[in-house]
């Protein structure tokens, strides 16, 4: 069974010119808007509320939740704060919003700003995505000149500026406080918890922070109603949503950014919409969400006797028919992440993607805290000892005992997305790895 | 020699400094002015950046060795980041990287003899359907084959001659006046 195809995020895909204000006017652009303007703001939190949308960065925390966090600071500042530090592997969604549908990113914002009473928008995008940020700045500049923004939002007395503001090259700014550092101009290093971001967030206000797809999605959550939102995914039940971008990469014959209802199976995302593996060769596993979520295989099956559980349903299936959903993936020992796979067919060395997933840990650690510092280092030079046939029995205990020893010691979560994965590889594959120590052969290339 | 940026990049200074709470916010966005001017965050460019924005040097510096946008060095008129990441891997960009070492002469890291290209291994650049993939300035180039590459360098080195500023930059006069 083909699965249906959606277009409702990226109905203006494909249109030419879809990233000016005219060909998004003439989509019906900023009618969500107008909608907000009549609308009070605790009804447009409810029906964001209602639309169950989980946070599309990879966390899938509930957005009207957060939203309700938010509270009034009478005489000072509240900021929203837009998550497009699009950088974990795998992940290319929110980089094609921005190129090919800016103004529906801008209305989110504006939409949202209207929701949370905040007059200043900053929007921080990673700093390679050059393209995105030109077309977001002539975005932000014709709804400027169009009334939308400005001193006043369509005849409202109500000042709103959304400003642009380009990273420099740093995954660890996709973390939220991290973001916040280096929006004030700071290193990127991330900050303790609590305070969280609502309470204290850019410059010592309260701060919203929503990635960017998040937000995105608000001008329908509006146009349709929170509630048929939910229902258009498959998952309304356990209060995960609507239609969201889904990614798929590696050894598929169509990769690339697709837009589908919540809860798709990785089967369905590899089949249908990523046109089956290269060559018809078999999956060997699968990177669900962005690279700090661990793999996962067809052959596992899934094991859910208990009827309360939240996979009960699909117990005995395979790992790859369960729907994509915050909690199932959860319950899996994974993550949904950002739903963006990577995919890798049966002669994949897996001593050679943990290798290489290592090193990218390795570079973008932030540095702070120690354990992730000298750990993911360490296992990114433990790896390359596998992959070269260096490495001895000792090696494999000293690997899983690093990745032990980083999960949960750090401020913020990149080490355990480091862990993570690491962990996840060496229970499945952990007879590549020791293969390794025996036949003492480097691994085969990646390809 | 002391730096100042150009009347025209620091109009765009001035546009944005009234919309952030602070000064030092604009750290970030004037190092991308002046780096498009300089080439690259030069001492004298971090100077420039602290002086201006009322911050320590140490805390531009700080900044400048943080993120790998920011030039610590010369660079080549022509700078490309191949992503090396898991997604461009698995479809062959080691052989991209190998087959650039070999036509610019100058390794991953370096800057080439005649100071034409820089070549730097970069991590994912969020284009992973379309890998492999390089960033050439300020272009994505995706879905790249080995056999696609001279026509690539040639167009860069074309664009580089009419390009206004010594090299790009996020922020600064290009993103003002094209697309």
């Amino acid at each position: 069974m083909a699965v249906e195809r959606v277009r409702i995020l990226t109905k203006n895909y494909g249109t030419p010119e879809s990233w000016t204000l005219a060909a998004y006017l003439k989509s019906g652009g900023y009618q969500s808007l107008r909608r907000a303007l009549e609308m009070e703001p605790a009804k447009i939190l409810e029906e964001v509320k209602a639309a169950n949308l989980r946070g599309r960065g990879g966390a899938g925390f509930p957005m009207g939740m957060k939203w309700s966090f938010l509270k009034p600071n009478p005489g000072k500042p509240n900021y929203i704060a837009v998550n497009a530090d699009e950088g974990e592997p795998g992940t290319f969604k929110d980089r094609t919003l921005m190129e090919l549908d800016p103004h529906r990113c801008v209305e989110g914002f504006l939409i949202a700003a209207l929701a949370l009473n905040v007059h200043t928008v900053f929007c921080y995008i990673r700093g390679e995505l050059v393209l995105s940020i030109r077309r977001m700045q002539q975005a932000v500049r014709e709804a400027r000149e169009a009334g939308y923004l400005g001193s006043r939002v369509l005849g409202k007395d109500f000042p709103l500026d959304v400003v642009i503001h380009a990273g420099a090259g740093a995954y660890i700014c996709g973390e939220e406080t991290a973001l916040l550092n280096s929006l004030e101009g700071a290193r990127g290093e991330p900050r303790l918890k609590p305070p969280f971001p609502a309470v204290v967030g850019a410059f010592g206000a309260p701060t919203i922070v929503n990635n960017l797809e998040s937000l995105a999605a608000v001008p329908t959550i509006l146009e349709l109603g929170g509630e048929n939102f939910s229902k258009l995914g498959r998952l309304h039940h356990l209060k995960d949503g609507g239609v969201r971008l889904y990614g798929v990469s590696g050894h598929v014959n169509k990769p690339g950014v697709y837009e589908g209802p919540v809860g798709l199976t990785l089967r369905e995302l590899i089949e249908d919409l990523g046109g089956g593996v290269r060559g018809g060769r078999k999956v060997k596993c699968v990177v669900p969400g962005g690279s700090s979520t661990p793999v996962l295989r067809e052959e596992d099956l899934v094991h859910a006797p208990d009827p309360k559980s939240v996979l009960h349903a699909w117990h005995g299936k395979s790992h790859f028919d369960v729907p994509m959903g915050v909690d199932t993936f959860r319950a899996l020992g994974t993550m949904l992440g950002t739903c963006c796979a990577i995919v890798m067919d049966d002669q994949t060395s897996m001593v050679r993607a943990a290798e290489n997933l290592m090193m990218f840990y390795a570079h973008e650690s932030c540095g702070q805290c120690t354990p992730c510092r000298e750990g993911c280092a360490w296992m990114a030079r433990l790896c390359r000892k596998f992959a070269r046939g260096e490495a001895t029995e000792r090696d494999l205990d000293t690997l899983t005992d690093v990745a032990n020893n980083i999960m949960g010691n750090t401020i913020c979560a990149l080490g355990d997305g480091a862990a993570m994965p690491m962990l996840g590889i060496l229970k499945l594959f952990r007879n590549e790895f020791e293969e390794a120590v025996r036949t003492k052969k480097p691994a085969p290339e990646l390809r | 020699m002391a730096f100042e940026l150009t009347a025209e990049r620091r109009a765009i200074l001035d546009e944005l400094l009234p919309r952030y709470p602070t000064r030092k916010a604009l750290t970030l966005p004037l190092l991308h002015l002046c780096q498009e001017q300089e080439g690259w965050c030069s001492p004298a460019v971090v100077d420039y950046v602290a002086s201006t924005l009322g911050v320590s040097t140490a805390e531009v510096q700080g900044v400048v060795t943080f993120y790998t946008l920011y030039q610590q060095k010369k660079v080549g008129r022509n700078v490309v980041w191949v992503c090396r990441t898991l997604s461009c891997e698995l479809r062959g960009a080691k052989g991209i990287q190998e087959a650039l070492e070999k036509k610019l002469g100058c390794h991953a890291g370096e800057t080439s003899k005649d100071g034409e290209w820089t070549l730097l291994k970069a991590e994912c650049l969020a284009a992973c359907g379309q890998g492999p993939m390089v960033q050439l300035n300020d272009e994505y180039h995706e879905d790249l084959t080995v056999e696609g590459l001279d026509a690539l360098l040639e167009g860069a080195k074309k664009r580089a001659d009419e390009r206004k500023a010594v090299t790009f930059s996020p922020v600064g006069l290009a993103p003002r006046g094209e697309k």
